[in-house]
C-alpha cells in the first residue's frame, strides 16, 4: 500500500513595520491617530517605569525585578488589541499589559516592592495575577477561557508565556485542552531568545515556537515582536475569531530581552555585547517613532511633553508606594475566609514577640 | 436510606448540581464511565456534558483550569482518579489554589472541590493507595477532609459544595464500598473544622481520621468488653484541625494514640502529637503512641497487609498505652 501523506502544517512570518520604519501598506490596519499614538506613548510609559523600577532597585528602595526593555511592543500591542471587557494575564515580564489595561502604576511597583495588595486589582480591570513558576498559570488562562465561552459573552482571555515556557509540560497540557474545549483564548509566547542564561537553540529543536499549536490543532502564526502593529493585528484578529467562537490561537512574537533576566542576573556572563547591539537596531520604539513620524503624528515636543507627563505620574505612583503602610497581621487574613482559632493564636504571638516594636 | 459511601457522594452531588448551576464535575472518565469508582455515576446522563465533563489526560491542566473556572465564579469539582496521579497536580494546588486568596488579597478567591480517593487496601498497582494527607495538610489556604462513613462523606462534601475556600476532599477508597449506613435523602451540612467523638471513653484518647475510623471504633468497642473505656476522635477535617476536642478528650483520658495509614516519619500523628504536648502534657499519664504505615515503600498488593495498621496493632498500641 502507498504511504500517505495524514498531514501537512506551515507556519506564516508576520512583520508590517521593520526595524527602519518602512511599512507595508498592504498588511497595516487602518488605526485611527489617537490609537496609534496611545499605542507610541504606552511604549514610552513602559520604557520609563522600566527604567525607573530598575533605579528602584539599585538604590534598595524596590525588590527584585524582571526588566521588559525591548520588548515593550509585545505587550503593549497584544493588550490594545483587547476589548475592555476581555480578560488578560501576562507573565512577570509583560506587566505593560496591567498598564495598558487600567491597572494603576502604584500597584505595580507595590507588587515589585513586595506588597501582596499590589495584586489586588481593581474591578474591571480585568487581570489576573501572573505566576512566577513558568508556564503554571497557563492552565488558569485556559479555565477563565472556558468560564467566559460558557457565560456566552463574547470576551476574549489573553495570556503570554516565555520562549523557555514552551518547554513546560502546562504549556503543552493547556494547548490541548484549549483545542478540545475550543475556548477563546490567545496565547503568545514572547520569544526574548533567552531563558535566562539558556538560548533559544537550546530550548527547542523546533524551527519556530509558533509550531507547537499545529500539534493541538489550533491555528498559529509568528510576528515580529519588536513591530506593535504586527502584534496588534495579529492578537486582534486571534481575539476576533474566538469571540465568534472558531477557538483558541497561539501566536509566537519574536522579540529581544534587552535587559537582565532580573535584577540579581548578569547576562554578560553569557551572551555577547555583538548580539545585544543587533538587536538595538531592531528597538520597538524607534521604529514606531519613525512611523508616526512619516504620518506626521510625531514631534520632538510631542515626544518630550509625554515623558514629562509619564516622570510626573511615575513619581505620583513611587511616592503612593512609598507612602503604604501595610499592616503584617494581613498575612493571618487572607489565608482562609475567616481567621481560624489557630492563626488567632500564631497572630497574637507574633503581637507578644514583636510588642517592642523592633519590627512590625 | 442504607447506603456505601459511593452511593452516598454520588447523591450529594446529584443534589448538589441540581442546587446550584455554577458547580461543574470535570475530570477523566467521570462522564459516561461513572468514574473509576463510579462516584459520578449516571450524572453525566442527567446534567448533560456541560456539567459533567470526561477532560483530556492531564491532571496538572485539570486542577490548573479549575482555578481559572473558580477564579470567574464557577464551582468546579475535579476528580483526580488515584491519589499517587494527584501529585501531577501538586504545583497547581500549592503555588496557587491555596494562595490565591492571599495573593490578590482577597480580590480571588477559589471554591474549588478537589476530589481524591486516598488510602490504599484495594489491592490495585503501584501509587493507586497512597498515604498523601500530610501533603496537603501542610498547606494553609486549603481544606482537606477525609470522611470515615457513608453519612460523614454525604454531609462533609455539601459543606464543601459551599465552602468559600478551596477543599481537598480526600475519600478512602477502601470505604467506598466496606459497609452501607442510614444516610438521609434530603440536604445536610456538617461543619468544618468541628471533630466528631465516634465513641466516648474515659481511659484513652484514640484520634484518627477518614480510612481507619471505622477500624478504630470497632477495636475501641471490642476493648470496651475487656475493660478498657476508649474515646474515638475522628478529626474530619485536618485543616484546619479542630484541636480543642483533642486536647479535652486527651486531658480528659490521660492518654493518646493516634492512628493513620500514611508513614510514621511527619505524619499527621506527629502534628496531632505535637499539639497535645504543648496543650496537654501535664495531663499525660503515659508518652503518646503512634499506630501509623511503617516508613516504607508502600508494598505492592501481595503484602500491602503487613504495611497497614489493622485492629491487632491499634490494640496492642492501646494496652501499651495502658501500662505507661
Amino acid at each position: 500500500m502507498p504511504i500517505k501523506k495524514v498531514y501537512e502544517g506551515s507556519v506564516d512570518y508576520l512583520q508590517i513595520l521593520d526595524e527602519k520604519g518602512n511599512v507595508d501598506r498592504k498588511l497595516e490596519p487602518k488605526l485611527p491617530p489617537e490609537l496609534l499614538k496611545r499605542m507610541f506613548e504606552l511604549m514610552l510609559l513602559t520604557r520609563a517605569y522600566d527604567d525607573k523600577s530598575v533605579k528602584l532597585q539599585r538604590q534598595g528602595r524596590m525588590g527584585t525585578y524582571a526588566p521588559i526593555l525591548g520588548q515593550e511592543a509585545v505587550g503593549v500591542g497584544a493588550a490594545l488589541a483587547l476589548r475592555k471587557e476581555d480578560w488578560a494575564l501576562p507573565t512577570y515580564r509583560e506587566t505593560q499589559v496591567y498598564i495598558a489595561k487600567g491597572v494603576p502604576l502604584e500597584k505595580i511597583f507595590m507588587y515589585w516592592k513586595g506588597i501582596e495588595e499590589g495584586m489586588y486589582f481593581p474591578e474591571g480591570t480585568n487581570c489576573f495575577p501572573f505566576a512566577i513558576p513558568i508556564s503554571t498559570h497557563l492552565p488558569h488562562a485556559l479555565g477563565i477561557a472556558f468560564a467566559l465561552k460558557r457565560a456566552n459573552k463574547k470576551q476574549v482571555m489573553l495570556t503570554f508565556v516565555g520562549d523557555g515556557g514552551t518547554s513546560q509540560g502546562d504549556f503543552h497540557e493547556s494547548l490541548n485542552f484549549a483545542g478540545v474545549w475550543q475556548v477563546p483564548l490567545v496565547v503568545v509566547i514572547v520569544n526574548n531568545q533567552w531563558a535566562i542564561s539558556v538560548p533559544r537553540s537550546e530550548q527547542s529543536h523546533a524551527k519556530t515556537l509558533a509550531q507547537k499549536a499545529l500539534a493541538y490543532g489550533i491555528p498559529c502564526v509568528q510576528v515580529d515582536g519588536n513591530d506593535a502593529l504586527a502584534v496588534y493585528k495579529a492578537v486582534s484578529d486571534a481575539a476576533g475569531n474566538a469571540r465568534e467562537g472558531k477557538g483558541p490561537m497561539l501566536i509566537e512574537a519574536v522579540t529581544y530581552r534587552m535587559s537582565m533576566h532580573t535584577t540579581a542576573d548578569d547576562p554578560t556572563k553569557y551572551r555577547s555585547q555583538k548580539e545585544v547591539d543587533y538587536w538595538k537596531m531592531r528597538d520597538p520604539i524607534d521604529r514606531f517613532r519613525k512611523y508616526l513620524q512619516r504620518k506626521k503624528l510625531w514631534t520632538k515636543d510631542y515626544e518630550a511633553k509625554a515623558l514629562e507627563r509619564f516622570a510626573k505620574e511615575i513619581d505620583v505612583a513611587v511616592a503612593a508606594m512609598e507612602a503604604y503602610k501595610g499592616d503584617p497581621h494581613d498575612m493571618f487574613r487572607y489565608v482562609w475566609s475567616d481567621i481560624t482559632d489557630n492563626l488567632k493564636e500564631q497572630m497574637a504571638e507574633m503581637d507578644r514577640s514583636y510588642a517592642a516594636g523592633d519590627k512590625a | 436510606m442504607k447506603m456505601t459511601m459511593a452511593q452516598a457522594l454520588n447523591a450529594c452531588l446529584d443534589q448538589e448540581l441540581a442546587r446550584d448551576p455554577d458547580i461543574i464535575i470535570l475530570g477523566e472518565d467521570v462522564g459516561k464511565d461513572g468514574g473509576v469508582f463510579r462516584v459520578t455515576e449516571r450524572l453525566q446522563e442527567k446534567y448533560g456534558k456541560e456539567r459533567v465533563m470526561d477532560t483530556p489526560l492531564a491532571e496538572s491542566a485539570i486542577v490548573g483550569a479549575s482555578i481559572g473556572m473558580a477564579a470567574m465564579g464557577m464551582r468546579p469539582v475535579p476528580e483526580i482518579q488515584f491519589d499517587g496521579f494527584s501529585l501531577l497536580a501538586y504545583h497547581q494546588v500549592l503555588c496557587h489554589m491555596a494562595r490565591m486568596r492571599n495573593r490578590t488579597r482577597g480580590r480571588f478567591t477559589l471554591p474549588v472541590v478537589l476530589r481524591i480517593p486516598y488510602g490504599g487496601g484495594i489491592k490495585a498497582l503501584e501509587h493507586h493507595g497512597e498515604g498523601i494527607e500530610s501533603l496537603y495538610a501542610h498547606l494553609p489556604g486549603i481544606v482537606v477532609v477525609a470522611p470515615s462513613t457513608p453519612y460523614e462523606a454525604k454531609g462533609l462534601l455539601a459543606t464543601a459544595l459551599e465552602s468559600k475556600d478551596p477543599v481537598i476532599f480526600l475519600e478512602p477508597k477502601k470505604l467506598y464500598r466496606a459497609f452501607k449506613d442510614e444516610v438521609p435523602e434530603e440536604r445536610y451540612t456538617i461543619p468544618f473544622g468541628k471533630a466528631r467523638i465516634a465513641k466516648e471513653g474515659s481511659q484513652v484518647s484514640v484520634i484518627t481520621y477518614g480510612s481507619m475510623a471505622p477500624m478504630v471504633l470497632e477495636v475501641a468497642q471490642e476493648l470496651q468488653q475487656e475493660g478498657i473505656s476508649a474515646e474515638v476522635v475522628d478529626l474530619r477535617t485536618l485543616n484546619p484541625c479542630d484541636w480543642n476536642t483533642v486536647i479535652e478528650s486527651v486531658k480528659k483520658t490521660g492518654r493518646a494514640v493516634v492512628v493513620h495509614e500514611a508513614v510514621k516519619t511527619l505524619g499527621f500523628a506527629s502534628e496531632v502529637i505535637a499539639r497535645i504536648n504543648e496543650r496537654a502534657f501535664y495531663s499525660l499519664r503515659a508518652p503518646p503512641k503512634r499506630v501509623t504505615g511503617w516508613d516504607t515503600i508502600i508494598p505492592l498488593l501481595a503484602s500491602e497487609d503487613y504495611f497497614f495498621p489493622d485492629k491487632r496493632r491499634v490494640k496492642a498500641a492501646v494496652k501499651e498505652a495502658m501500662e505507661g
